[in-house]
């Protein structure tokens, strides 16, 4: 055999099938359930179910798209859920001013979140799990304080209007989360601020001495995701036609890290899959929607959805000891 | 030759891009010292985790004590008796000293409890036996560098071992330590058991070694007693050029330089940090290397993390006639200063990341518009400094990660050079390097140094130091207790200057 051959010749190598498994598994397992259920499961291909299957997972894949970066630095958001409740409640309060100073000031309310977050973890020290239980459990509180506790409706028609209205057929929840999606995929992959991102969740020492604004940059993936969360709950509130601070997002911290995380993002950090998030919510709501449909229990779906995780995570495992 | 306890036969494993071993064959004998040695990435570290069960080989097989083995893992290699001392340490470092030296063969107390009180008793026994002396419940990372990696030569020794595997164990340890290992060794081959030693310092093999094993490229090129090879020879067989050819280049790449009276760019002042820095001052000159002198913990790597503000101190920097206010590394390169950290993997290498992004980490900014990185500059910086440097990989885009040690050392090295300081802290700048490529970074810091660069040079070869630096200040528990200069800079001046003053506590 020649140099030149042996060069080109890759052989099968033990490492090569745990790989791919983690890099495509999510984006095969999508593939395979939407066969299934084109074969399987009535009127699947239809317009209105494809459609509400997409506007379902609009909000996690936004939010997850937030978590994603999070969990690239190394760190965890469990306020996500809390800071959509929150955005719902003050949506209400200032819709009289108009829409757009009613959405900006709901976003700016998600910055905070995270500024405080951010500054928890990056200047305090704290353990990003613990900064972030501390909002998890406030930020539905103060949801809760600035609603009333009650259930409002909304009037706006604008905000009613981005909630269910749709252009050229793609409604506008959808479009929303498919442009941040691309937007995030290109800050994360080709800007500064996203290598440094990875750089600093693969190693905060070295990025430190490395001269990263290492802080800086914390604090702003934690806004990021805050704002990305308030948007979520902006979006979803404009769906649902009212604020429902006690109940939107509820649980969409565990929704979005498990988005991620099945989408083949590490939870060691250094490593972002924009694509493989999206990929990770569409796989969790097509498996949910797939074992509905086939009237199977909600216990038992949430089984199965313990199981995929299982799998995903053990995936990661297998990688970083090989 | 009694029956070899390890008979490794026709290894071969590819990695993507490369083939790292190439049918290889060793074989090792109970109470044999072998040297294993070969350029960056000639497939040391390789054939070692073959060995250990981390790889599985693509072609070719182990035999252990007579048998043919396959460990799925390292903990079934070592539970079999193939005891490992990686190139990086590998222990726990946030569980306690005790705990990492005991990890998995604790003393259970009653009710199958761990028997915390013995378990620390008998680790202080044990390391007390290294001359390590230190609180045995702190968490390891609180130790050296080279304190941790005595506790991983205790760990692998306690393990009722046959062949112990040694990765450079030495390129974290000061000459007391490595007398310690040296002991060790010895004491271990008495025993019969075999012993598998990679070092790139040619003396330690000569003082140790019995046999030795020469891979090049991944193929063995020489097996055979050391004692009928001399320096020479072995390092044209690693090199695979001829002895004339590398007598000529020399061995190390240092020349001297005369600063004169040049302005310093950089003087600290009374730079001091409880417990660890007591009023360290020192200048230094552009066009010339000043080497920090001293022994383990003897505050060098500190104060060099304290001049760029990576470590807290009280003090006075001044760097170009400017002195340094809010001190951070961010603010210290702006000005200037570069510094390679010691630790490699712990603050040096981004593992997730491709060797280019890891080479252009700190120079980012400057390679980018609008924030958004530019491909085009980064691809033309990464390609000049690797090969300048001579970095073996793949591609750029290979991650880091899986470059042989002393390749990433010079990935570590380009990062902080493609910033064009006027200052260089340099923290063991060579650890790892094969010889080939030490005396082409030496050389490098030379010509670097003539070409106007200020460089500070910590390193615990000191005859590196003693070759390299043209002004030597040597510290002891945190402060300067000599100034060697000219003529004055030899092994026994700094040895001297060393032991004169008791130590601080
Ligand atoms: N996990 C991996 N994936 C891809 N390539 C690898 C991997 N591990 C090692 N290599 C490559 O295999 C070759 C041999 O590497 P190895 O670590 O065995 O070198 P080494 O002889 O130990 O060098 P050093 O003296 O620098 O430690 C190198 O070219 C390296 O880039
Ligand atoms: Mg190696």
């Amino acid at each position: 055999m020649t140099e030149a051959t042996v060069k080109t010749y890759a052989p099968p190598d033990r490492i090569r099938p745990a790989r791919l498994l983690q890099d495509y598994g999510v984006y095969a397992a999508v593939a395979l359930l939407v066969l299934f259920n084109v074969a399987f499961t009535d009127n699947f291909l239809q317009a209105a179910t494809l459609r509400t299957q997409l506007v379902q997972v609009a909000p996690v894949v936004i939010a997850a798209l937030g978590m994603a970066m999070v969990i690239g630095s190394e760190g965890v958001d469990l306020s996500v859920g809390s800071v959509m409740a929150l955005a719902a409640a003050v949506l209400p309060l200032y819709i009289g001013y108009g829409f757009w100073p009613a959405v900006l000031i709901a976003l700016v309310v998600g910055g905070l979140v995270g500024v405080v977050n951010g500054t928890l973890v990056s200047v305090v020290g704290l353990q990003p799990i613990v900064a972030t239980l501390a909002l998890l459990v406030g930020g539905r509180g103060l949801a809760l304080v600035f609603a009333d506790g009650q259930l409002k409706g909304i009037k706006d028609g604008t905000l009613l209007e981005l909630g269910t209205g749709e252009l050229l057929g793609v409604p506008y929840t959808v479009l929303i989360a498919g442009c941040l999606a691309v937007v995030i995929g290109f800050v994360v992959q080709r800007t500064t601020y996203g290598r440094q991102l990875v750089a600093v969740g693969g190693n905060r020492a070295a990025s430190h001495l490395a001269g990263l604004p290492v802080k800086r940059v914390l604090i702003g993936t934690y806004v990021l995701c805050g704002v990305l969360a308030a948007l979520a709950g902006v979006l979803a509130t404009a769906r649902l036609g009212a604020s429902d601070p006690s109940a939107i997002g509820n649980l969409m911290e565990l929704s979005a890290i498990t988005a991620v995380v099945v989408g083949g993002t590490p939870l060691t950090g250094g490593s972002i899959r924009v694509l493989g998030t999206v990929a990770g919510a569409l796989l969790m709501q097509l498996v949910r929607a797939t074992l509905i449909n086939h009237d199977l229990p909600d216990s038992a779906a949430q089984m199965i959805q313990a199981g995929i995780i299982a799998v995903a995570v053990y995936i990661a495992r297998e990688r970083r000891t090989r | 030759m009694n029956q070899p306890v390890l008979d490794v036969r026709g290894v071969s494993k590819r990695f993507p891009g490369v083939l790292a071993l190439d049918d290889v064959s060793l074989t090792v004998a109970p109470g044999e010292v072998h040297a294993l040695v070969g350029e960056n990435g000639a497939g040391k570290s390789t054939l070692i985790k073959i060995l250990t069960g981390v790889y599985r080989p693509d072609a070719g097989d182990v035999h252990y004590r007579g048998e043919p083995v396959a460990f799925g893992r390292p903990l079934d290699a070592q539970a079999a008796g193939i005891s490992t001392i990686y190139q990086e340490v590998n222990l726990v470092p946030l569980m306690s000293v005790a705990r990492n030296l005991f990890l998995g063969r604790e003393p259970r107390g009653r009710f199958g409890l761990i028997d915390l009180a013995r378990m620390n008793r008998e680790a202080a026994e044990v390391l007390a036996g290294y001359g390590i002396d230190v609180d045995v419940r702190l968490p390891l990372r609180s130790l050296g560098l080279g304190a941790q990696q005595m506790v991983a030569l205790a760990r692998a020794v306690a393990i009722d071992a046959r062949v112990v595997i040694m990765d450079e164990p030495t390129s974290s340890l000061e000459p007391r330590e490595v007398d310690t290992l040296f002991r060790v060794v010895r004491e271990l081959s008495g025993r019969g058991i075999a012993i598998v030693y990679v070092s790139h310092r040619l003396d330690e093999l000569y003082q140790l070694c019995d046999r030795v094993t020469v891979l090049r490229d991944g193929r063995r090129v020489h097996t055979g007693e050391l004692a009928g090879l001399d320096r020479l020879g072995l390092i044209s067989l690693m090199l695979g050029r001829d002895a004339a050819e590398v007598r000529r280049d020399g061995l190390t790449g240092f020349s001297a330089h005369d600063a004169g009276d040049v302005e310093p760019i950089l003087r600290v002042r009374d730079l001091s940090r409880a417990h660890q820095l007591h009023g360290i001052s020192f200048d230094v000159r552009p066009g010339e290397v000043t080497g920090l002198g001293g022994l383990l913990g003897s505050g060098r790597s500190e104060t060099a993390k304290a001049v760029v503000g990576a470590l807290g101190a009280d003090g006075e920097v001044t760097m170009a006639g400017q002195r340094l206010t809010r001190r951070s590394p961010a603010a210290a390169i702006r000005a200037g200063m570069a510094m390679l950290p010691e630790d490699r993997k712990a603050e040096g290498i981004v593992p997730g990341l491709s060797v280019r992004e890891n080479i252009v980490l700190a120079a980012m900014p400057t390679l980018s518009r609008f924030g958004v990185v530019s491909r085009a500059k980064q691809d033309r910086i990464v390609e000049t400094f690797m090969k300048r440097l001579r970095i073996k990989a793949a591609s750029p885009e290979q991650k880091v990660s899986e470059l042989s040690g002393g390749n990433q050392q010079k990935v570590l090295l380009a990062r902080w050079l493609c910033l064009h300081p006027r200052l260089l802290l340099l923290d063991e700048p060579t650890r790892g390097i094969d010889v080939g490529a030490k005396a082409e970074v030496q050389a490098l810091i030379d010509e670097l140094a003539a070409d106007g660069l200020a460089v500070v040079l910590i390193s615990s070869d000191l005859e590196e130091l003693v070759e390299g630096a043209d002004r030597i200040v040597v510290l002891r528990a945190g402060a300067v207790v000599g100034e060697l200069a000219g003529d004055d800079v030899t092994e026994d001046n700094i040895m001297t200057a060393l032991a004169q003053e008791p130590a601080h506590d």
